[in-house]
C-alpha cells in the first residue's frame, strides 16, 4: 500500500523579500505582486479547512437573491433527503427563458465563464447577468482536460495569476458550498537531461522568490515518491530529478462547472444552455447586445469566454486575435488499484499522468499540429504519448484504455492568456488559455469579473492585454506550459 | 491522421509532414514603414477560420518542399492541393 502524502507537507508560501525579487523582464509591463491582494493574505482560523479569507472575511456586497430558496448542501440535508429517497433534491440551477436584456452577458458556460458570472455577482454586486452556452455546461474544455491544478509558472505576471487561482481553489468548495474534490496531492515535473534540470532549478528558484511553494527532488527522491517510475540509468528517458509543487493537485472538473453554476444561479445569474451566439450588435463602437439562436438579447456589456471558438466570436465584432485553435487529446484507462498518488508531468517526452479517485489513469497527450475545430485528434499523437508513458512506467504497459477525447484549445503565441478590453467598448475577451486553462478557472473569473465591472483590468491581469502583441511585451511561458506547441 | 497528397510525391501519411499554419500571410515589403499594429497583425494575428481554409504544409520526411492544402477545419476533409505560387504567393 502506498503511503499517501495527500494533506502532508503543505506549506503556506512565504512572502518574498521585496529587495530580493527577480528583476522584471526588460520592457515587460510591471505586474502587481500577489501580496497586494490583501484579503488573500489572511489565513483561515480553521487550519483544517484552509479556507481563504475570501470566503469568510469579505461580506457579500449584495443581498443574495433566491438565497433562501437555494438548499445548502450539508450532512443534514443529505440525511433529510434520504428520508424521501433522494427524490426531492432541488435542481442545482434554474433554466430560465432569456430576458430581453441584461446588464452583462457572458458568452460561454464553461468554468471560466461561470466563475466570471459568480464573481460578478459576489464581488461586484452585478446580478443582472446571463451566461449563454451553446451546448451544455462544462461540455467544452472544462470537461475535457486532465484536471491538473498548479501555479509553478516562470514569469511573475503568469505565476501570480495562477497562484491567485490556487489560493482561490484552496477555499472554493466551502465558498460555493459544492465539493469540487480539490486534492492537493502534489505535481511533479520530471527532468530528463541536464538542460531540463537547469530549467527546473531556474523555475523553482523563481517560484520561491514569487512566494510560491516549489522544490527540487533528486532522482532517488522521485523514485521514493513514485515507485513504479522507471528511474534506472538504462531507461530510454532517464530521470535526473524533478520539480515538485506540493500544493498542486487535481480537482473534479465537472463539479467545478456545476458548483459555480449553482452558486452563480443562487445569486440571480441566469444560466441559459443550448443558446448559440450568432452575432454581436454594435452601435457607435459600443456593444449593445448579441444575436442568438434564441433571439436577440440586449446587453450593456459582453464578456466572451469561448475558448477554442474565441476567434469565431471575435470575427463577429470584426476583431482579429493572435490565436490558433488546435485539438488537444486526453484519455483514461480502466480503473486499477492505486499506483500513482500524485501528478507526474514530463514536458520533454510529452506525457502527463495522474490517477483519479475511482482508479482510472488520466493521461494527457499533445496537440495536433494543424488547426482544427473538430473535438477529436489524430491517433498517432496518442500513440506517441502512450509510448512515452510506457517507457516511464513499464508496469502500465498492459493497462487497457477506456475512453479518449479531444478538446479545442486556443493557443496563443506566448502560451499566456488574453484577458481584457477590446477596441469595441463594452466588449471584453478572456481567451488564449491554450492547453492549461483549467487550473486558472477561479482567478480567471475573478480578474475578468473585475475587468468587466470596473471597465479596467485588475492588477493581476493588466499584463495580459491584447495590446501586448503590438507593444511586444509578451510573457513567454512555453517552458512552464506543460504541453509543447 | 490525415492522408495528404504531396503535389510531387503523391499520397502520404500526415506524420511525414509538418504543418506551417495559415497560408497567404504576406510579409510587409517595407517593415520600417508599417505601424506597430500592422506589424503585429502580420506577425501574430490569425483568421483561425472555422470551416474551409488554406494552410501551408512541408513534406519534411519526403521531398522537403512546401505546398498549400485547402482543408475544412471542422470535418478535416481535404478539398484540394496547390503548389506554391499558383495563387500568387511568393515562392
Amino acid at each position: 500500500m502506498l503511503q499517501r502524502t495527500i494533506g502532508s507537507g503543505r506549506t503556506r508560501p512565504q512572502s518574498a523579500d521585496p529587495e530580493r525579487r527577480p528583476p522584471v523582464k526588460p520592457g515587460a509591463a510591471v505586474c502587481t505582486p500577489l501580496r497586494d491582494v490583501a484579503f488573500l493574505q489572511e489565513s483561515c482560523q480553521f487550519r483544517s479547512c484552509r479556507k481563504s479569507a475570501l470566503c469568510s472575511l469579505i461580506p457579500s456586497p449584495v443581498p443574495v437573491r433566491d438565497a433562501a430558496a437555494m438548499q445548502r448542501y450539508s450532512i443534514l440535508s443529505l440525511l433529510r433527503n434520504s428520508l424521501s429517497h433522494h427524490q426531492q433534491w432541488q435542481a442545482a440551477w434554474r433554466s430560465p427563458e432569456p430576458k430581453p436584456a441584461y446588464e452583462v452577458i457572458i458568452v460561454g458556460g464553461g468554468g471560466h465563464g461561470l466563475a466570471t458570472a459568480y464573481y460578478l455577482a459576489k464581488e461586484h454586486g452585478i446580478t443582472n447577468v446571463a451566461v449563454l452556452e451553446k451546448g451544455w455546461l462544462g461540455g467544452g474544455n472544462t470537461g475535457r482536460n486532465t484536471t491538473i491544478v498548479r501555479s509553478n509558472y516562470l514569469w511573475d505576471e503568469a505565476a501570480h495569476l495562477y497562484e491567485l487561482s490556487l489560493r482561490l481553489w484552496e477555499g472554493l468548495s466551502q465558498d460555493i458550498n459544492y465539493n469540487v474534490m480539490f486534492s492537493q496531492r502534489g505535481v511533479l515535473n520530471l527532468g530528463h537531461s541536464l538542460q531540463d534540470m537547469r530549467d527546473i532549478h531556474r523555475r523553482v528558484n523563481a517560484n520561491r522568490l514569487q512566494g510560491i511553494d516549489a522544490e527540487v527532488l533528486s532522482a532517488a527522491q522521485v523514485k521514493a515518491m513514485v515507485p513504479i517510475l522507471n528511474t534506472s540509468p538504462g531507461a530510454r528517458y532517464p530521470v535526473l530529478g524533478a520539480s515538485l509543487q506540493r500544493r498542486g493537485g487535481v480537482a473534479r472538473h465537472d463539479a467545478v462547472a456545476w458548483g459555480l453554476a449553482r452558486a452563480a444561479d443562487a445569486r440571480g445569474v441566469d444560466i441559459i444552455q443550448n443558446c448559440t451566439v450568432t452575432g454581436i450588435r454594435r452601435e457607435n463602437g459600443r456593444v449593445v447586445g448579441v444575436q442568438t439562436s434564441r433571439g436577440y438579447i440586449g446587453a450593456g456589456k459582453v464578456g466572451v469566454v469561448a475558448a477554442g471558438h474565441s476567434s469565431v466570436i471575435a470575427a463577429m465584432a470584426d476583431l482579429r486575435l493572435p490565436l490558433e485553435s488546435h485539438p488537444l487529446q486526453a484519455l483514461v484507462s480502466e480503473p486499477i488499484k492505486p499506483v500513482i498518488h500524485t501528478v507526474i508531468m514530463s514536458n520533454a517526452v510529452h506525457g502527463y499522468i495522474s490517477q483519479s479517485d475511482k482508479g482510472d489513469l488520466v493521461i494527457g497527450a499533445g496537440i495536433d499540429q494543424y488547426a482544427g475545430y473538430g473535438q477529436r485528434g489524430s491517433f498517432h499523437v496518442i500513440e506517441g504519448t502512450l509510448a512515452a508513458i510506457v517507457e516511464l512506467f513499464p508496469s502500465l504497459s498492459r493497462v487497457r484504455m477506456n475512453r479518449q477525447w479531444g478538446g479545442i484549445v486556443d493557443v496563443c503565441p506566448d502560451a499566456c492568456p488574453i484577458l481584457g478590453k477590446t477596441p469595441v467598448r463594452g466588449l471584453y475577451f478572456n481567451c488564449g488559455w491554450g492547453t492549461g486553462g483549467f487550473k486558472a478557472t477561479p482567478s480567471s473569473g475573478f480578474v475578468f469579473a473585475h475587468t468587466i465591472a470596473r471597465d479596467e483590468p485588475h492588477p493581476q491581469n493588466a499584463a495580459f492585454s491584447l495590446e501586448r502583441f503590438t507593444s511586444g511585451h509578451l510573457i513567454d511561458e512555453h517552458g512552464a506550459a506543460g504541453v509543447a506547441h | 491522421m490525415l492522408l495528404i497528397t504531396c503535389p510531387w510525391c503523391g499520397p502520404r501519411a500526415e506524420t511525414e509532414f509538418s504543418c506551417g499554419g495559415e497560408a497567404g500571410i504576406v510579409r510587409p515589403t517595407a517593415p520600417d514603414t508599417v505601424s506597430d499594429a500592422e506589424w503585429a497583425d502580420y506577425l501574430f494575428m490569425r483568421s483561425n477560420h472555422r470551416g474551409l481554409h488554406r494552410e501551408q504544409w512541408w513534406h519534411a520526411h519526403g521531398c522537403r518542399r512546401w505546398f498549400i492544402v485547402r482543408r475544412d477545419t471542422v470535418t478535416y476533409r481535404i478539398d484540394g492541393i496547390e503548389k506554391l505560387g499558383a495563387a500568387g504567393e511568393a515562392t
